[in-house]
């Protein structure tokens, strides 16, 4: 973390703050066991010791929280420094371990702050399933592309975006767990961010649809203004509001 | 190479035995051999509009049950030597049918037969899905009301989803839409879905529109395709179809006021 240094006398400007971000190891312990700890840690240094010679360190406190383990900070940390890390932060630790890593000067990050767990909270808001992230990366880049008439009856479930360019008839359903396009009418019901995607969209060329919805709040035919019937209509979540919006902006 | 045509609707009521029985005729009329067969088990219609009803020895079940041969199973028709007729049994239902013995009926009669017509039952269960099941074209029938139209609809998904060449991930099967029915007075007044609306709806290549008619009655209660009464708007309407099928270049009739001028609808989606 090193702050530029302006070695230049003259400048009244001696300091400056700046944002910046870094990527840090999280050590995530599940263990009470300070000898189990210490024995892994060893084994774990040793397949790169070059890696992890005085590394950062962020503690992550949260799985042994979730036992309901208790840990002494201190002598975690002793460790940790006899292992050649530098912890420079805890998160995820209740009152009492926060204190203590304080007291230690190790500043306690919340579990949001960190660039890593942000990234974390981030899949999270995609897909707020226990499903394996990693699963939900690639679905989620992956789109379906559709080019036949979706018909009364027929179903489609997209992990991904849906892009279709045929008309989705009445009494059909098309789902997504990102966003739907249909660049033709769209008069079935189309649901777009089912597991959980505020931020889906809906895209469509004519509106006539039966129901939409995003993230699980809907609207059906009867609720949809005359306005934005049979027009060109993007679809999106806006403090927990369907807004439908003309496609083309007119200013 | 034989061709199987399914004649379907989802919907029951709205032509499907006429049409039919108007298009196995028409082909054959036109030097095609064809066979045209009743899917409809436990409710045959199909020997009574072709008036062969007391011909009836044999009938499909019995050929799925090799209790009878398909040769003596087929009736001849009377009025043209190239087309025969499989009936339904009446007193079966449609847990008769089954697969694999309908695809087996189906392929010894591709060996003789240039084109099959199969005539499905109403609904979406399982004589309806065999009938499409081995399909190469399907005439899609309609009436112009929406109820119609939605059940129409759902047999495209369907027959886009379900059918053999579906399942194989074989070209898909081609589909055509015929609205029955038509009164160009009742769209005027509002009254009935124009034939914009229902392809607007259903986006499908119009293979032709058959007036409402008196002919239709007359020709069912006679036993006579309606296709045969030449001097009948249904049956020339049905004559344009059969044609336009087999690749002729035809106007559409029928569309606009009779006594407005006919409109060609070619170049329209």
């Amino acid at each position: 973390m090193s702050i530029d240094s302006q070695k230049m006398p003259n400048s009244p400007l001696a300091l400056e703050f700046k944002s910046s971000t870094f990527s840090v190891p999280v050590l995530v312990l599940c263990s009470e066991d300070l000898v189990v700890i210490e024995q892994q840690l060893k084994e774990k240094i040793s397949l790169a010791p070059e890696f992890f010679r005085n590394s950062p360190l962020v503690l992550d406190m949260q799985e042994i929280n979730k036992h309901g383990y208790d840990i002494d900070i201190a002598a975690l940390t002793d460790i940790i420094h006899k292992a050649g890390l530098l912890p420079i932060g805890i998160r995820g630790g209740n009152i009492q371990q926060n204190k203590q890593a304080l007291e230690l000067l190790i500043p306690v990050y919340s579990i949001h702050s960190s660039s890593v767990s942000a990234e974390t909270q981030k899949q999270k808001t995609i897909t707020p399933t226990p499903e394996p992230t990693a699963d939900i990366d690639t679905d989620v880049t992956t789109s379906t592309l559709i080019t036949q008439p979706i018909r009364s009856g027929q179903r489609i479930y997209a992990t991904g975006d849906l892009v279709i360019l045929a008309q989705v008839s009445a009494g059909a359903e098309i789902m997504s767990e990102g966003n739907i396009h249909v660049y033709n009418t769209l008069r079935g019901r189309a649901l777009a961010g089912v597991q959980g995607n505020t931020e889906a969209r809906i895209f469509c060329f004519d509106l006539q649809a039966e129901l939409i919805s995003i993230a699980g709040n809907y609207k059906v035919s009867e609720d949809l203004d005359e306005t934005v019937r049979n027009k060109p209509v993007q679809i999106y979540l806006q403090d927990q509001a369907l807004i439908i919006k003309d496609i083309v902006q007119h200013h | 190479m034989a061709r199987i045509i399914v004649v379907t609707s989802g919907k029951g009521g709205v032509g499907k035995t006429t049409t039919s029985a108007a298009i196995a005729m028409g082909l054959a009329k036109k030097g095609h051999k064809t066979a045209v067969i009743d899917f409809d088990v436990g409710l045959r219609n199909l020997d009574l509009i072709m008036g062969c009803e007391r011909r009836v020895v044999y009938d499909f079940v019995n050929v799925i049950n090799g209790e009878a041969t398909l040769n003596q199973a087929l009736i001849r028709d009377k009025n043209c030597n190239l087309l025969y007729i499989l009936p339904a049994s009446q007193t079966r239902d449609k847990d008769a049918l089954s697969q694999e013995g309908v695809g087996k009926v189906l392929d010894e009669l591709k060996k003789d037969f240039k084109y099959i017509v199969c005539d499905s039952p109403a609904g979406i269960e399982k004589g309806a899905h065999l009938a499409m099941y081995f399909a190469d074209d399907a005439f899609v029938v309609t009436n112009p009301e929406v109820s119609s139209v939605r059940d129409s609809d759902r047999m495209l998904g369907i027959l886009a989803s379900k059918s053999r060449r579906a399942v194989d991930n074989e070209e898909p099967i081609k589909e055509y839409l015929l609205l029955t029915r038509y009164s160009p007075e009742r769209v005027k007044l509002g009254e009935m879905l124009s034939v914009d609306d229902v392809q607007d709806i259903l986006s499908l290549h119009l293979l032709g529109v058959i007036p409402e008619s008196k002919s239709v009655l007359n020709a069912s209660n006679s036993g006579t395709p309606v296709i045969l009464d030449e001097k009948s708007d249904a049956g020339q309407a049905y004559a344009d179809i059969v044609a336009r099928y087999l690749g002729e270049n035809r106007p559409h009739r029928f569309i606009d006021d009779k006594k407005g001028f006919f409109r060609n609808l070619f170049g329209s989606k």
